[in-house]
């Protein structure tokens, strides 16, 4: 299997980010109640990881990592504690740049996102996505591939507990545990159900 | 006066629960708690950063622009995080490889920009402070059951202090391989979820529409 692949395959089943390192739960479990809202806030987070982990990654490997600005003559200078507050700037201004592109250019994507768009910026998968590329030193190539991949994932898994849950609204469940209790108790068989991917790899 | 504050510091713990009501910060709340000590670092960390993040926001909010409070929150508390990691870095460094990513990830955690834009934004510096602060504790609360359960079933001891011998040591006690996969601790706290909506009744999400309104808090 080529690298980039296996990567990607990593990044969507086996280290999924909302079932195996429970990013993004507060979104996840807030507007996992439809298919259709499900499937928008899935496809934001696509489109928005897939753009801001490159770009952190650029960031981060030309300006704060330790020793980057050796082109500028300052080799002996670490600017990694900046880091959290570049990347948050990188998110949020991303997030805003792409509900512009969004609303002038693909209205009906833009309407159909609504809300959960700006919402994306305090998502923990999106800052969780940089982090991760951080501490495992991807290439930029890597990166991109690793960010579609995560929000690929994030998104498959909100789209199907948003399904289970539509059919849950049928079933007969004990008072204490109805909405909240019942969800993470589905999104528990379904982390379980995610580890038996971990043999692909 | 002095129960108005004590209110702000108590409802939080159960009545209001950041976690179980409010779903609030649960990212970090399942990642952290494989071990209790983990789990204590962290929930001490997310307690200093609210109290810090609820006071500082509480004193300049007369003078934050309605269209950029956002990023002026979000810029106070990614400050407020980076000396917490850099704390936490110079003063227990194997502790911040173990959390890895999650100490960078109170800057994303719902609770901190929930309640300052939620109540920091409205409310006193000493009120804002205290609100931070049970808010940071019912979530410790909530993190430390969860850990404490996770640690003990999954290892047999607590914070590191072997308590039921396993059988690989000798013992008799046969460690809950599950409890330390990701799955556990969802399965925990919906079990923690179910026992305090059990004891009140009045917590129990009942209909959509309810449930709508409650996602409409969440986009405020």
């Amino acid at each position: 299997m080529s690298e980039p692949f296996d990567l990607l395959l990593r990044s969507v089943f086996i280290d999924n980010l909302a079932l195996s390192f429970f990013l993004g739960m507060c979104t996840f479990l807030a507007v996992s109640k439809r298919v259709d809202t499900a499937l928008g806030v899935g496809l934001a987070i696509v489109c928005v990881q897939t753009v801001t982990v490159p770009v952190n990654n650029l960031i981060y490997v030309t300006i704060l990592a330790p020793g980057a600005l050796a082109w500028a003559g300052l080799g002996d200078l670490d600017l990694s504690f900046l880091s959290l507050i570049a990347f948050i700037g990188v998110i949020a201004a991303m997030v805003q740049v792409l509900e512009m592109i969004l609303e002038y250019r693909i209205p009906r994507l833009y309407r159909a996102l609504g809300i959960f768009l700006p919402l994306i910026t305090v998502n923990c998968a999106i800052l969780g996505g940089t982090l991760f590329m951080v501490e495992r030193d991807y290439t930029f190539v890597e990166s991109v591939v690793y960010g579609f991949g995560t929000g690929a994932g994030w998104a498959l898994a909100i789209v199907l507990l948003a399904a289970i849950r539509e059919r849950l609204k049928y079933s007969d469940i004990p008072d204490g545990l109805q909405g909240l209790g019942m969800s993470f108790m589905v999104v528990g068989l379904m982390s379980l159900g995610f580890m038996a991917f971990s043999g692909l790899g | 006066m002095a129960n108005r504050y004590w209110n702000s510091l108590t409802t939080p713990l159960i009545g209001e629960n950041p976690i179980t009501l409010q779903i609030l910060g649960i990212c970090s709340a399942l990642a952290v708690t494989t071990t209790l000590d983990t789990a204590l670092i962290m929930s001490a960390a997310v307690t200093c950063v609210l109290a810090l993040s609820g006071a500082s926001v509480s004193m300049i909010r007369r003078y934050i622009p309605r269209s950029v409070r956002i990023i002026v929150q979000i810029t106070i508390i990614a400050s407020l995080v980076i000396i917490v990691d850099q704390v936490l870095k110079a003063f227990a460094f194997e502790m911040s490889l173990r959390l890895s990513v999650f100490v960078g990830l109170i800057v994303t955690n719902c609770i901190v920009l929930g309640r300052a834009e939620g109540f920091a934004m409205r409310h006193g510096v000493l009120t804002s402070a205290l609100d931070g602060i049970g808010n940071g504790l019912g979530y410790s609360l909530i993190l430390v059951l969860v850990g404490a359960i996770r640690e003990f079933f999954g290892h047999g001891s607590l914070l590191g202090v072997q308590i039921l011998w396993t059988t690989a040591q000798g013992g008799g006690f046969d460690p809950l391989q599950l409890m330390l996969l990701p799955p556990s601790a969802f399965f925990i706290i919906g079990g923690i979820i179910w026992l305090i909506r059990a004891k009140r009744p009045e917590q129990v999400d009942r209909s959509e529409f309810q449930v709508r309104e409650q996602m409409q808090e969440e986009r405020r």
